[in-house]
């Protein structure tokens, strides 16, 4: 809550896509955000690895989320730009996407440019974590108000 | 709340929803889920056009199966071109209000196809098994002209039995195995069943949880329609069509709900007035108070007096 002791409690819990996309199966990493974020009070649509980009944008749009977790440990994330021209294209451009794993710095420039919130590396703490998806889902739904 | 759902909804709006617009159901039912300013004005607009679909409540224990066994039903519905809305409960965390919204993990197998659209809720505090607004999630789900609505409730045992008063017809899912003497459906979930399943019937304890369910069938009075009992093994969609003909059958047979919408909107009230008192009670610190607990300890006073006394007490504190 550090970040956001400033501001109007939300209104109702965050809900936040927990998700990997990609050939990858290292899913300890999301398992541990999804039960982090669930211990701060959100409610974490938690799908497992192996995903496909259209089961995303489904999960996404059908589950109305305010913010797209996509953990990655191999390469997936090179996969999130694609992610997100989806997500625009299905006019769900509003949901806040963020990334997490291993991540290098030049692949990073690329996420961010392609709309990506946060780049969390190894090393990040649940605090951080939490208290910037709190601080996005303000931002998103500032957004769609 | 996004830009759709704010907009005042008129006709061009319902007429997007009933046309089955995804976009637009999501956010109605994030609405009516939160009780978001915009919810009153979806609900009165799809109030007239309410009375479509029929909705089906699956419950049981946890483990029984029963995100697994809704998915292959909503595969049989599927085969027999009928559109279809899942609402699938997960239970909040009571420390931190939290939850993982894992059921529909097991229904991955409809994505890509229009006719399913299927909705987590978090349970939120709310007992019984579903959530507080689940049945306007049902009833926008309805408006947007779903034929078949499934409730999936949270793991549910014995005393769970809210989804009677929403669903058309109930199903009661146990497997094998879960507890001697089928311990977990006892009482109550029992009684609401309009079709009972066994499912994971391909484990060996299979035939003996049926007579037993049987058995205890046989000891209920009841008139009318007599809840057949079923096999299913979910995994392989074995037993899923003859289920989904026995919902039909129930539904031909029995039709509308028993309980009265009123009656619902009454208790609910009463469960979240109740919450309300029992939450100024625990806050309440004055001196009276800490001396009719301390009455309680020795046995002074009996619980169900010192209850009595307790609402007076706070009655007083208020004046």
């Amino acid at each position: 809550m550090t970040a956001t002791t400033h501001r109007m409690p939300l209104a109702r819990p965050p809900k936040v896509l927990v998700t990997k996309i990609g050939f990858d199966g290292h899913d300890r990493g999301s398992r541990i955000v999804a039960a982090y974020l669930r211990d701060a009070g959100m409610e974490v649509v938690y799908t497992g690895p192996w995903q496909e980009i259209p089961f995303v944008v489904n999960l996404a749009l059908e589950e109305d989320v305010d913010v797209i977790g996509v953990s990655s440990l191999a390469t997936d994330h090179l996969l999130v730009p694609k992610l997100m021209d989806a997500l625009r294209e299905a006019g769900l451009g509003h949901i806040g996407v963020i990334v997490g794993g291993i991540v290098p710095d030049d692949e990073e420039a690329v996420l961010k440019d392609a709309g990506v919130a946060h780049v969390f590396h190894a090393g990040s703490s649940r605090e951080e974590i939490v208290a910037s998806i709190e601080e996005l889902v303000h931002t998103v739904r500032a957004q769609a108000a | 709340m996004t830009a759709a759902a704010k907009q005042v909804p008129d006709s061009e709006w319902l007429a997007k929803l009933q046309s089955g617009h995804r976009t637009t159901l999501a956010r109605a039912i994030t609405a009516v889920e939160n009780e978001t300013a915009g919810a009153g004005d979806i609900i009165s607009a799809i109030h007239p056009h309410l009375g479509h679909a029929h909705v089906v409540g699956f419950t049981g224990p946890p483990g029984a199966g029963k995100s697994t066994l809704v998915s292959a039903y909503v595969a049989e519905l599927r085969k027999r071109d009928l559109t279809v809305g899942v609402v699938a409960v997960d239970p909040s965390s009571p420390l931190t209000g939290g939850a993982i919204l894992g059921d529909r993990i097991r229904m991955t197998a409809h994505t890509g196809d229009e006719g399913v659209f299927v909705r987590s809720l978090a349970s939120r505090g709310h007992l019984g098994g579903l959530s507080r607004t689940a049945a306007r999630v049902i009833d926008v789900m309805d408006a947007a002209r779903r034929d078949v609505v499934v409730v999936e409730t949270v793991g549910a045992g014995q005393s769970e039995v809210e989804v009677a008063e929403i669903a058309h017809t109930k199903v009661v899912v146990c497997a094998p195995g879960l507890g001697d003497d089928i311990q977990a459906i006892k009482a109550g979930i029992l009684e609401i069943a309009d079709v009972l399943v066994v499912n994971k019937a391909d484990l060996p304890l299979a035939d003996r949880t049926v007579k037993q369910l049987k058995g205890m069938l046989g000891l209920t009075k009841r008139e009318g329609w007599t809840p057949p009992v079923l096999r299913t093994t979910a995994t392989t969609g074995e037993g899923v069509d003859t289920l989904a003909d026995k919902i039909d059958d129930h539904a031909d047979a029995e039709g509308g709900l028993r309980a009265s919408p009123v009656h619902r909107v009454q208790r609910l009230l009463a469960g979240i007035a109740a919450e309300r008192l029992k939450r100024r009670i625990e806050r309440q610190d004055d001196p009276a108070m800490t001396e009719l607990c301390e009455a309680v300890l020795r046995g002074d006073v009996g619980f169900d007096a010192a209850a009595s006394r307790a609402l007076e007490l706070l009655v007083k504190s208020k004046d």
